[in-house]
């Protein structure tokens, strides 16, 4: 009897849990304007394009000390780094620039895209290595140090850019949204929090010492320097910390989930710029 | 090599307000890697400030300092439009030195 009640109990639980994620057939449009009114209903002395700076649109005091940070952001010597390796040839003579539109400036926005050919979904990082191994070079490690230099370095040509992420006609696309969508409201680990427990029903409250970023436009910032890390991270590195922070075990950089839910994430923030590189505590 | 600093120097009345952020590892010879081989001490040990042709401003730094050094001073004189030189060495004998403009 107790354990009919408990599972009673936990299967109520779980229909409460959802918070936007519609049980309706996914609709990404709905989703998109569900999501937006909620956070500027919550928010509403936050400005629209002011969530792209995380934590620093919730906290008065952060943002000062943000402020005095910028004066010499900590990412500045990275995009540096980051411009010399986009510029230096591979061995066969070609550049990233050949492999991206625009030769790779100015279209952090478009990413992640969904491919037809592979049905799944690619990110920066992803097409980066990509371009790396089409021209007879080793792919970098999805984390930190070079992977976040390029980024870093495209996100920075990319500032201000309204993010411009599409869902094809393509029930594979749909799908890879739908289970990003999934993977963004489900709990897990130790503390059974899904990435929504914090980013959607706690931005701006503190975690411990941190202030919580609001979802909305979370992928903008990315890639991030996090004083914490003591250097630049990547979307996969941030996401891994993530999942280990809530006492779950991290995904390999750039698996199916986490690409799914950057997809998701970032279509959600359609329309507001592109703040990265951006700076965390 | 791009330049490894960044710096700003902003005259206010008689003083001048220096602020500058150097890439430097600052390893301090007393951290592992992940093999477990000491990293071997590399940091930097003077840093020099000069405004027409005078050291205004001497860092003698060691290994407490951390990673991408930032420092910050003023100094009396100094107007828009001097040349302020910066310079360090660290103790591989490695270097670099920027000039920049007061503004």
């Amino acid at each position: 009897m107790l354990r009919k009640t408990l599972i009673a109990v936990a299967i109520l639980a779980g229909a409460a849990q959802p918070l936007l994620a519609a049980d309706k057939a996914s609709d990404p449009k709905a989703d998109f304007k569900a999501f937006r009114e909620y956070f500027t209903k919550r928010f509403p002395k936050v400005a629209l394009d002011d969530f792209v700076n995380g934590p620093y649109s919730m906290d008065a005091g952060l943002r000062k000390q943000w402020e005095a940070i910028d004066a010499f952001p900590p990412y500045d010597f990275v995009v540096d780094k980051g411009k010399q390796m986009f510029a230096a040839p591979f061995k066969n003579g070609k550049t990233y620039g050949d492999c991206f539109p625009n030769k790779g400036v100015g279209i952090r926005q478009d990413y992640p895209q969904f491919d037809a050919k592979s049905g799944q979904v690619i990110t920066l990082d992803v097409a980066l290595n990509n371009c790396r191994e089409a021209n007879g070079e080793k792919p970098f490690d999805y984390n930190k140090d070079d992977m976040a230099a390029l980024t870093a370095y495209m996100a920075f040509t990319s500032r201000g850019k309204p993010m411009n992420i599409t869902i094809p006609k393509d029930p594979r696309a749909l799908a890879a949204y739908k289970k990003g969508e999934e993977y963004f409201y489900t709990r897990r680990g130790q503390l059974n929090f899904s990435c929504a427990s914090c980013h959607v029903q706690n931005p701006g409250n503190h975690i411990r010492t941190e202030v919580l970023a609001p979802a909305l436009g979370i992928m903008n910032a990315m890639p991030i320097y996090r004083s914490t890390w003591g250097g630049m991270g990547t979307v996969s590195r941030r996401l891994r910390t993530c999942n280990s922070q809530v006492g779950a075990e991290p995904l390999p950089a750039e698996s199916d989930e986490y690409r799914n839910v950057e997809y998701y994430l970032s279509y959600m923030a359609n329309g507001l710029p592109i703040s990265g590189p951006g700076t965390r505590p | 090599m791009a330049s490894t600093i960044r710096v700003r120097a902003i005259a206010s009345g008689d003083t001048t307000q220096v602020q500058s952020l150097i890439n430097h590892p600052m390893d301090s010879g007393f951290v592992k890697d992940s093999k477990g081989q000491i990293i071997p001490p590399h940091h930097i040990e003077v840093v020099e400030f000069e405004h027409a042709g005078k050291v205004v401003f001497t860092c003698l730094w060691g290994p407490a300092v951390s990673k991408d050094p930032y420092v910050k001073f003023s100094f009396k004189g100094g107007k828009k439009g001097d040349d302020i030189k910066v310079s360090w060495v660290d103790n591989k004998g490695q270097s670099d030195s920027t000039v920049a403009k007061i503004q």
